[in-house]
């Protein structure tokens, strides 16, 4: 039969939008198809391997020291923590002893990474909402860790500093007091970005109220980290499960209030990120007061060859819970190597917070979750 | 009304060729000063944005590049140089076309965007007399050529065939065309103050009374409202939601490049221009010095005043609101597309025509009580 109107012209469709890969705030090779009924999301479908390098794969053919190099390709923001988590699984493999001076620079490392990333992420985030000023400050007090960073080991992003068994380099002679003047420096800029940024009227109406993430909602697709607890979760290994000599040192774990709007919308997932900061601050203090004196060598043979078994690690990074699995047959190489990564789960989780918002708070949300393609594609 | 295109016909009038083809030329030579003029506006202005943007970010800006050896160095004039290398880098560069773009539209949607900003300087003053034409409805002459862009925007938008400029040219139509009404209402109650559409009367009455900004309670938020609302027509942040990098890639421009998406950079820049010339000449006093604010200065004190040093005067006040909207852009983080309307929609509109009702009461009373 012949029909006058044809339903499939008139209707009204929803616009597929692709987003990325070239896409200057998808915080890398990140592509989003975005189903949108003008301005409104419907349905964001996060799309990725864009940046895939078979690390995992990749792993299996070389040995256990060949492999700390590639994880700190992984997390490229916190490279420091990648390589950390991958020592500590092959430490735990091998069920070795480490010095205490050891664990102690692990720390004090770990923690100015975790700043490091941190001012990244808060800058970026800034970003991602219009304001370009305060991601520029960010990147000035980044710039100072980095010059610790080259200070101690040479290298500035990839720094191949934690080692299975040790760390590549002692501290550098005047590093402790550099660092101490790093740290009175950067604390008050802290209050400088909240001046700027997360006080600022426009920022909260762009961020509060937004993206919000329950807390059974982030537990269940597996969300840690400064995602997870500005949605009111403690859940923190470096308290939970300490590992290294985080037991030693006095901190708190931030979380997110609803300050400005709900407990877990980006508001809070951004301000946990600057308390941490804070937080990450004192750990360093107390660790630089206290660092034993002693011997960093390793105390590994030049070889490493674990003994037949399964291992997995877990680690608390910049951005959540890192898990290494390593399977090892005895032999130099890993049988199998797994790497959980926390912002694969945390990207997973965007189209349940950000349907149904608008296109600018998708690309605040996915500011907000703090990825690094890195990461997630491996 | 006055006009250069008179005085510059009566000029050039001892040369004895068909007054017609001397009207053409009148009429082309301040077509060619101000063309000139935009040029270097869009020159400058783009080194003055970066520099402001650098300093506030505490980095330095251009710095490397000087003219004939002059550098600057950290100063404000280091890499002076860069204002002719970045003109000759955007006129050169590569003009890319995309395959399934409307071709035609593309070419024509920049030119009338910027036409859209030259006809407007047709009604601006840069000082007493210093005018293109001093119609007797300049203030509505401006406010409908300002108008002419959002053709252009849309036109850009659809023609680039990419979905972005598509969203950029929708936000931008909207923004531009809701923020056209709290523009007209709030220089509606400068018009209903002082009696007139034109340009040189409503200079004439400051420079008799005060200022506008401090004539009354009504007249001082109406200031705030309408330099609010021009930065929203311009696109500047924190209302650039049509050009938001972070979303929309480049919005309507994104598919342009070079001498084209120059010509939309130099329309943005004189809209900055022209919107903060308005505010100046509407609400500050024009081409008057400081000392007309009020009416208590001595008249001594008014040696101040004149053609020339009008410019002056004009020309700093301009200069002031144009550094005010960079500061903006430098601070502010972006609103979002609905909250943009909301303000419009929902506060200024009310609060323009509550403004406006109060301050023909004002006017009312004040008139009968002197």
């Amino acid at each position: 039969m012949f029909k006058i109107i044809d339903k499939s012209i008139i209707s009204a469709d929803e616009m597929v939008l692709n987003m990325g890969p070239q896409h200057p705030s998808t915080h890398g090779v990140l592509r989003l198809k975005i189903i949108t009924d003008g301005e409104i999301v419907s349905k964001v479908e996060p799309i990725i391997g864009y940046l895939h390098r078979c690390f995992e794969k990749h792993c299996e053919s070389l040995s256990y020291e060949q492999i700390v190099p590639f994880t700190d390709r992984c997390d490229y923001l916190a490279s420091m923590h990648m390589s950390h988590s991958y020592s500590m699984a092959v430490e735990k493999l091998l069920d070795l002893e480490l010095p205490e001076r050891v664990e102690y620079i692990r720390v004090i490392v770990a923690e100015l990474q975790r700043i490091a990333s941190h001012l990244i992420a808060v800058g970026v985030f800034g970003l991602d909402v219009g304001a370009i000023t305060p991601f520029t400050w960010t990147l000035r007090d980044r710039e100072r860790i980095l010059d610790l960073f080259e200070m101690l080991c040479g290298a500035r992003l990839l720094y191949n500093y934690v080692w299975p068994g040790g760390v590549s380099h002692d501290l550098p002679p005047k590093f402790i007091e550099e660092t101490h003047k790093f740290l009175d420096y950067f604390l008050p800029q802290i209050d400088e970005y909240n001046q700027i940024l997360s006080t600022n009227k426009i920022f909260i109406e762009r961020s509060a109220d937004v993206g919000v993430l329950p807390l059974e909602v982030g537990i269940n697709y597996g969300v840690t980290g400064p995602t997870l607890r500005g949605s009111g979760s403690t859940f923190d290994l470096r308290k939970d499960e300490p590992y290294s000599v985080y037991n030693k040192f006095d901190f708190d774990v931030p979380v997110g209030e609803g300050l400005m709007g709900t407990v877990g919308d980006c508001w809070d997932r951004y301000y946990v990120k600057v308390l941490e900061m804070k937080e990450s601050a004192k750990i360093i203090r107390q660790a630089l007061d206290s660092i034993p004196k002693g011997d960093v060598h390793e105390v590994l043979p030049k070889k490493i060859r674990p003994p037949k078994g399964e291992v997995y690690s877990r680690y608390e990074s910049a951005r959540g819970d890192v898990g290494f699995y390593i399977r090892s047959a005895g032999k130099n190489m890993p049988d199998r190597l797994k790497m959980r990564s926390p912002a694969y789960c945390n990207l997973s989780v965007l189209n349940e917070i950000s349907a149904g918002w608008m296109m600018s708070d998708v690309i605040a949300v996915l500011g907000s979750l703090d990825i690094v393609l890195g990461e997630i594609d491996r | 009304m006055t006009s250069i295109v008179d005085s510059i016909l009566s000029a050039i009038s001892f040369i004895n060729i068909d007054i017609n083809i001397l009207l053409i030329f009148a009429i082309v030579i301040p077509g060619l000063v101000l063309f000139i003029l935009m040029a270097l506006n869009v020159m400058i202005s783009v080194y003055f944005e970066r520099k402001v943007a650098a300093f506030m970010q505490d980095r330095l800006g251009p710095m490397e590049v000087g003219i004939f050896g002059f550098k600057g160095g950290k100063k404000f004039w280091g890499g002076i140089g860069q204002i002719f290398a970045d003109t000759v880098k955007l006129l050169t560069k590569e003009d890319i076309m995309p395959a399934n773009a409307d071709k035609v539209l593309m070419l024509v949607s920049p030119f009338i965007i910027v036409a859209g900003a030259l006809l407007t300087f047709i009604g601006i003053p840069f000082s007493d007399g210093l005018i293109v034409s001093d119609f007797n409805i300049g203030i509505l002459y401006i406010i409908a050529m300002s108008s002419v862009g959002v053709i252009g925007v849309i036109l850009a938008g659809w023609s680039s065939n990419n979905k972005w400029s598509l969203y950029g040219a929708m936000r931008s139509a909207a923004q531009i065309i809701s923020y056209e009404i709290p523009i007209g209402l709030n220089l509606l109650l400068i018009v209903i103050v002082c009696g007139s559409l034109q340009v040189s009367d409503i200079v004439q009455w400051q420079a008799d009374n005060r200022w506008f900004i401090f004539h009354s309670p009504f007249t001082f938020v109406a200031f705030f409202i309408f330099f609010i609302s021009v930065v929203a027509e311009t696109n500047r942040t924190p209302f650039d939601i049509p050009e938001a990098e972070s979303e929309l890639v480049a919005g309507w421009m994104t598919e342009f490049s070079g001498f084209k998406w120059s010509i939309f950079f130099m329309s943005e820049y004189a809209n900055m221009l022209i919107v903060s010339l308005v505010a100046s000449f509407v609400f500050l006093g024009g081409w008057l010095s400081p000392f007309t604010i009020f009416n208590v200065f001595p008249d001594s004190w008014l040696i101040l005043d004149g053609f020339y040093i009008g410019i002056f005067w004009l020309l700093i006040k301009a200069i002031f609101l144009v550094f005010v909207m960079m500061w903006f852009r430098w601070t502010f983080p972006r609103l979002r597309v609905d909250q943009l309307m909301y303000i419009c929609w929902k506060v200024f509109i009310p609060f323009s025509l509550a403004n406006l009702f109060f301050v023909t009461i004002w006017e009312l009373i004040a008139g009968s009580i002197s």
